[in-house]
């Protein structure tokens, strides 16, 4: 096979490997860690990779955001848009705007590179939440979120919040029309709330609206506050997931005190890092390409006009959504009121998240299932759970299609109140429907489909060289090892992996779990 | 498996460190022995290994030769688009040419470990670790009354270190009633001229501002002329517009939504509805400009105008004041 002189070569590399890794062992008894960090597994499969999606995005999001940074101006103070050098929009010129816009509009057009760089921060932004949608919808369909990994959960839900909310306040920072008519809605929503509402937006206003205070201190909460938190409960998310490892998917010759999958050195390191390089490569040709966020064109804010499409970026567009549609309700009695933005501005998503919260406790209850779980639930094992999740879903599709009803019903040609009377019903529907369609398509997948490990004994048996029997399926057992994948590949059983081994399986499944 | 290259050393694929088994215990049945660590997908196809060593060059040649042309871009004007593509077509090529090396030429796919105890200790370690909370707890429990007064000054101390917070912004108060308009106040363009009644043709809507604050973001008002149109005049509201040949003449309206603040900016002539295109309350400004539909429950306020010495036209009084309702969103103590 291998020559002489490459052996040597090998040998002489093994040496000068061991002598660095010794030095720092002597130093900081390393071995045993960097020895796991290098043999660790992660599993296998395309799902697994949205998560890295949103962790990518976050890497260009802090990279160009430091960029953007060194240009931006927080500032409220009013000037008159009139620039003696470089490009100049002509639009603007002699308008009152604040210095916050104005220092956006000389990054996009002044700066070299600047408008690039403003527009993949922008974009990496609608990507990051993108895949932490993906990534929440997997966890949950799968399962993930059960015993032991509720914290993971949890942290993950406030990271959803938190960027969510890093992502309004940079959307916030241009100080442009559409922004600042953001702020307002928020405004008015934080005013709504009972008892403290008029002292919490005059405490971040530090006054009435709009004042002069926000920018300045919106700049501090999106450059310094929120990014704390979020690589914060993101070392937390991660640290968690490498000490619990990754679930998987049940499958051949997997259980649940195994893990199968790719290396971290050097096949998952090279590969994660192509990843990256490739998520970075669809944000910068968007960045290039596909215009976002012109806040030229939108103008600098002022109180008294608006313009029409006022829209959030997607991610808040359900909450924008459910503002738009709730009923024209308002509660005034005793001398006090609760105002309408309220219900759909914070009640309804604090309930939605509430539930959010709870649902692997309420899963539990459901299931009576309080075990520990490693290998993931295919979605047709679960059809209630899979039927909330699909309801969850087409909920916040139909409130986020809410946001854009204007948008909707200038391009389809009919009344904005046709689509929003038909959207307030859908909403209620839409959901219910969802969910029975998903149950039901559950168990006619459940019965269409049978894993070989489910046919009746007597299918396939093999005869090990030490005497045993053992059907597929079966856990391997004795020294002999024909690498559980030869024996699944050779008779079809490997078919994506699927197992059907989820234990408390709602219709039948009589087998016996694989890994159990 | 390759030779062993140093005699001490245990096989790759028996040594147990490397599938996560802890070398004091038994290899476990789901863990297979004898795992080859150093398969990859052209090994024993040297063809075929030349063939995918090009196709990563290729890739990462395509970095090289955008990185160039991303400096070319620069020097010649940073066209964004062409930017665009090059650090497109810079980063594309570095990702496909590291995966491609991973899958083609690179060892440790498919491997099985375990995972070992790490999520659960042994309930020696749970004893001891109960135990050591103990050390802590037990004490604590014998001073109940130390225990109950940390708590309690705890809370008043927390509540007195919150009181920077109360400089983050004024006391709301009545503030929160008040707009920039009062008795005499001058209605301005944005350009801060005064108004006369005649300016104003009939269907025609002007936003104006109060002269002594224009910039007020609760003060901008609408002016409509309604012409002859049928204006709903309840009697505590008789005298608040301008009348125009006797009939109903221009109205002042708040601008700001009832709902979120916004302003409600769209005027339909022939059905006199205001829609504000935020959430797309519309509002019937010849009925007192209710509400008609979308979230907004209440209407938006009328100013009461008048002409003033000078002709040009002014506010009677600060909406509140005239007994209308505040400008704007609802709020807790609004009423």
């Amino acid at each position: 096979m291998s020559t002489t002189e490459e052996r040597i070569a090998a040998q002489k590399r093994y040496r000068a490997a061991k002598a660095g890794t010794d030095t720092v062992d002597e130093r900081l008894g390393s071995s045993k860690f960097l020895t796991s960090v290098l043999d660790k597994i992660f599993p296998d499969h395309w799902s697994f990779m949205v998560g890295e999606i949103a962790m990518d995005s976050l890497i260009v999001l802090i990279v160009t955001g430091i960029y953007l940074a060194l240009f931006y101006v927080p500032s409220s103070k009013e000037v008159v848009y009139a620039p003696t050098s470089g490009h100049v929009y002509i639009p603007l010129v002699g308008q009152k705007m604040s210095e916050a816009y104005e220092s956006v509009i000389n990054l996009s057009f002044n700066v070299r590179f600047g408008l690039i760089m403003r527009q993949a921060h922008h974009w990496a932004a609608l990507i990051f939440l993108a895949a932490v949608f993906f990534h929440m919808a997997r966890i949950f369909f799968t399962g993930a979120f059960r015993k032991p990994r509720e914290i993971n959960w949890i942290i993950g839900l406030l990271l959803w919040q938190i960027v969510a909310l890093e992502g309004f306040t940079g959307y916030s920072l241009p100080d442009d029309l559409l922004s600042g008519t953001g702020l307002r809605v928020i405004y008015s929503i934080i005013e709504s709330i009972p008892f403290v509402g008029t002292w919490l937006v005059y405490a971040l206003w530090g006054g009435r609206f709009p004042g002069t205070s926000l920018i300045p201190r919106l700049f501090v909460v999106h450059e310094f506050l929120f990014p704390l938190l979020i690589i914060g409960l993101l070392t937390a998310h991660l640290m968690i997931l490498w000490h619990q490892k990754h679930t998987d998917f049940p499958g051949p010759g997997k259980t649940e005190t195994n893990i199968r999958g790719s290396r971290i050195w050097p096949q998952y390191a090279l590969k994660a890092g192509g990843l990256m390089m490739l998520v970075s490569s669809v944000i910068f040709l968007l960045a290039g390409f596909v215009q976002i966020n012109p806040v030229w064109i939108y103008g600098p804010y002022q109180p008294y006009t608006v313009s029409a499409g006022a829209q959030p970026d997607w991610y808040l567009g359900w909450q924008d959504g459910a503002v738009r549609l709730w009923p024209h309700w308002e509660f005034r009695s005793f001398g006090h009121e609760i105002a309408n933005p309220f219900f759909p501005g914070l009640l309804l998503p604090g309930i939605l998240l509430s539930i959010m919260f709870a649902w692997p406790w309420i899963d539990k209850k459901i299931y009576k299932d309080y075990k520990a779980h490693n290998l993931l639930d295919r979605p047709r094992d679960k059809p209630f759970r899979t039927g909330v999740g699909a309801a969850a879903v087409t909920l916040f599709s139909l409130l986020t299609m809410a946001s854009g009803t204007d948008i909707i019903a200038n391009n389809l040609h009919v009344s904005y109140e046709a689509i929003v009377v038909a959207l307030d019903y859908l909403v209620i529907i839409g959901p219910v429907v969802a969910f029975i369609i998903a149950y039901k398509a559950c168990q006619r997948l459940q019965e269409a489909d049978f894993h070989p490990i489910q046919r009746p004994v007597g299918g396939v048996i093999y005869r090990t060289p030490d005497g045993g029997y053992h059907t597929v399926g079966d856990v391997h057992h004795g020294p002999s090892h024909d690498a559980p994948a030869d024996t699944s590949a050779s008779h079809g059983a490997g078919d994506n992996g699927d197992g059907g081994a989820g234990s408390g399986s709602e219709r039948s499944v009589s087998a016996p779990a694989a890994g159990d | 498996m390759t030779g062993t290259l140093d005699d001490n050393r245990t096989p790759f694929g028996r040594n147990p460190r490397h599938f996560g088994i802890d070398p004091d215990e038994p290899w476990p049945d789901d863990v297979p022995m004898d795992q080859d660590d150093t398969r990859w997908r052209y090994q024993g196809d040297p063809k075929g290994a030349k063939k995918a060593e090009r196709r990563i060059a290729a890739a990462w040649t395509v970095t090289l030769l955008a990185s160039m042309g991303l400096a070319a871009v620069y020097v010649d004007g940073a066209n964004t688009q062409l930017a665009g593509l090059c650090w497109g077509l810079a980063f594309g090529g570095l990702g496909v040419g590291l995966i491609l090396w991973a899958r083609d030429l690179m060892p440790g796919h498919d491997v099985i470990a375990s995972r070992g105890h790490h999520n659960v200790s042994s309930e020696a370690d749970r004893v001891a670790v109960a135990e050591s909370l103990g050390r802590g707890l037990d004490p604590m429990a014998r001073r109940p009354f130390l225990f109950k007064m940390l708590g309690a000054v705890g809370g008043v101390f927390g509540l007195a270190i919150a009181f920077p917070i109360a400089s983050l912004g004024p006391r709301p108060h009545r503030n929160l009633y008040k707009t920039a308009w009062g008795k005499g106040v001058r209605a301005v363009t944005l350009e801060g001229k005064p108004i006369r009644p005649s300016e104003l043709p009939v269907n025609g809507i002007l936003t104006v501002f109060p002269e002594t604050d224009p910039s007020d973001a609760l003060s901008p008002t609408l002016l409509i002329n309604l012409g002859d149109a049928d204006y709903e005049t309840p009697p505590e509201r008789v005298g608040w517009n301008i009348p125009i040949d006797g009939k109903t003449g221009i109205v002042a309206i708040s601008k700001i939504c009832t709902h979120a603040g916004c302003p409600a900016s769209l005027y339909n002539v022939v059905t006199h509805q205001l829609v504000c295109p935020c959430h797309y309350s519309t509002f019937d400004v010849l009925q007192l400009c209710k509400p008609i539909f979308g979230p907004a429950a209440r209407g938006l306020p009328q100013l009461p105008i008048a002409v003033d010495a000078q002709g040009f036209i002014v506010a009677q009084a600060d909406y509140s004041r005239a007994g209308g309702a505040p400008v704007g969103p609802g709020f807790w103590n609004r009423g």
